[in-house]
């Protein structure tokens, strides 16, 4: 790792002025992605803002029908949360299959979905539940938010402060990990909203991200069933292609993790 | 350079490290405990799993900074004085290492298994929690067992405490 100078921020807006100080900063929440990239020496950010110890971006409220994440809870936080398990189980199984035990103890959604890798869990989750995106400075869609590989709408020294997710009448999750890395060769979130939109989302799969799946959404808005998926063709066109798997077995993963994920959703 | 204050196995310390100085660079350069192991310094293998404030950690993915102020255990940390921690015990009974190198890893992520888990551990639970600890000797079977035996062994010493 290349020399860094280490701050602990105690707020947001002592977060946010750390960083106008400073030439090349980066956030530092769980550090589970941030820290081994710097160790690569593939980041090299003269100024490191720990997010990690910020009260005001820890914890889940449910009012409502919403259910909100703050930016700085711990995946295993998520998973654990009463409040979770109750509104939106879906988000409970999603941490539950994400890294490892030792890495839900640091990892965060705010960092997850601030780094937007295209085969990261949580992407998914917002898409496909049409979730906000707070930040310090506004309120972002979902669809807005992520814009391509490791590329989101989030400007220098704008902080993520919750998510906010709408209470879906049904959703699931269900994605093929890679065996090492664990993260997804290919996952999709289905969900059917309380006024009865259905949304799809697979991660994993578009070489631009995450993507919503239009032809499966239309298949399950008319039979909320697995074997609907059945007869939807998926094109491999533009999907990623790489040693763990060629662009068609990705496609043809979207549909079964799909199916898997209707099923999981009941 | 900062000084972190930190904990580390009941003990006050305060260290002064460059920023970009890991936790288990802490640990194992500047207080001399190299029972914490660096593996494959990718966050993967687990070698390096320590506690902090009771949860099972890799220390090769912190900065030294992000534990100031908090108490860390490891594996050094863990016997009361020549009586091994009942999962220590348990390993060596039932031949859960072979060379050694995980074992500091596997003992700290175990002993947070059975702590979350308490008396529902089964068999595919533990394989399932040991995703993020790696073994290149065993074949994680005798691992597994010890883990189970352990969980076993802890029930009794927390209920004589």
């Amino acid at each position: 790792m290349y020399q860094t100078k280490y701050h602990r921020a105690s707020s947001v807006d002592e977060a946010v002025s750390l960083f106008g100080k400073s030439s090349e900063a980066k956030f530092l929440a769980g550090g589970q992605t941030l820290l081994p990239v710097m160790k690569q020496r593939l980041a090299s950010p003269s100024d490191v803002i720990d997010l990690g110890k910020i009260k005001e971006l820890q914890g889940v409220e449910l009012s409502g029908d919403t259910l909100t994440i703050k930016a700085g809870t711990t995946y295993y936080d998520i998973m654990t949360n009463a409040d979770v398990k109750k509104a939106i189980p879906a988000i409970a199984h999603l941490t539950s299959v994400l890294g490892d035990p030792a890495v839900r103890y640091r990892g965060t959604i705010g960092g997850s979905i601030a780094n937007n890798d295209p085969a990261a869990d949580f992407p998914a989750a917002l898409l496909a539940l049409g979730a906000t995106v707070k930040t310090n400075k506004r309120s972002i869609a979902a669809e807005d938010f992520f814009q391509g590989l490791f590329s989101t709408a989030l400007e220098d020294g704008e902080i993520i402060t919750a998510v906010a997710f709408p209470v879906p009448a049904k959703a699931g999750y269900e994605k093929m990990r890679h065996p090492a890395s664990r993260f997804a060769l290919t996952g999709v979130f289905v969900a059917q909203t309380k006024s009865g939109e259905v949304r799809v989302a697979a991660t994993g799969a578009s070489q631009s991200g995450v993507m919503r799946v239009p032809a499966i959404e239309a298949a399950l808005k008319a039979n909320w069933s697995p074997s609907a998926i059945d007869s939807v063709s998926i094109s491999a066109n533009g999907l990623l292609a790489d040693i763990h798997g060629t662009a068609e077995y990705r496609a043809n993963l979207v549909k079964v993790m799909a199916q898997r994920a209707v099923a999981a959703a009941g | 350079m900062s000084t972190v204050k930190l904990t580390v196995n009941g003990k006050a310390v305060a260290v002064d490290v460059e920023d970009r100085t890991l936790l288990v660079q802490l640990l194992r350069d500047h207080l001399n405990l190299t029972g914490t192991h660096v593996g494959c310094d990718t966050s993967q293998c687990g070698a390096c799993v320590v506690h902090m404030d009771g949860r099972a950690v890799k220390s090769c993915t912190m900065l030294a900074g992000q534990a100031d102020g908090a108490s860390i255990t490891t594996i050094e940390g863990i016997a009361k004085g020549a009586e091994l921690h009942p999962m220590q015990a348990a390993f060596r009974d039932n031949h859960g290492l072979q060379c050694g190198y995980c074992t500091p890893g596997m003992i700290m992520s175990a002993i947070d298994i059975v702590q979350r888990h308490g008396g529902q551990l089964d068999e595919a639970t533990v394989r399932h929690e040991l995703e993020g600890n790696i073994c290149r000797c065993t074949g994680y079977h005798n691992i597994v067992k010890a883990v189970l035996d352990a969980a076993g062994r802890m029930k009794v010493s927390q209920a004589a405490e």
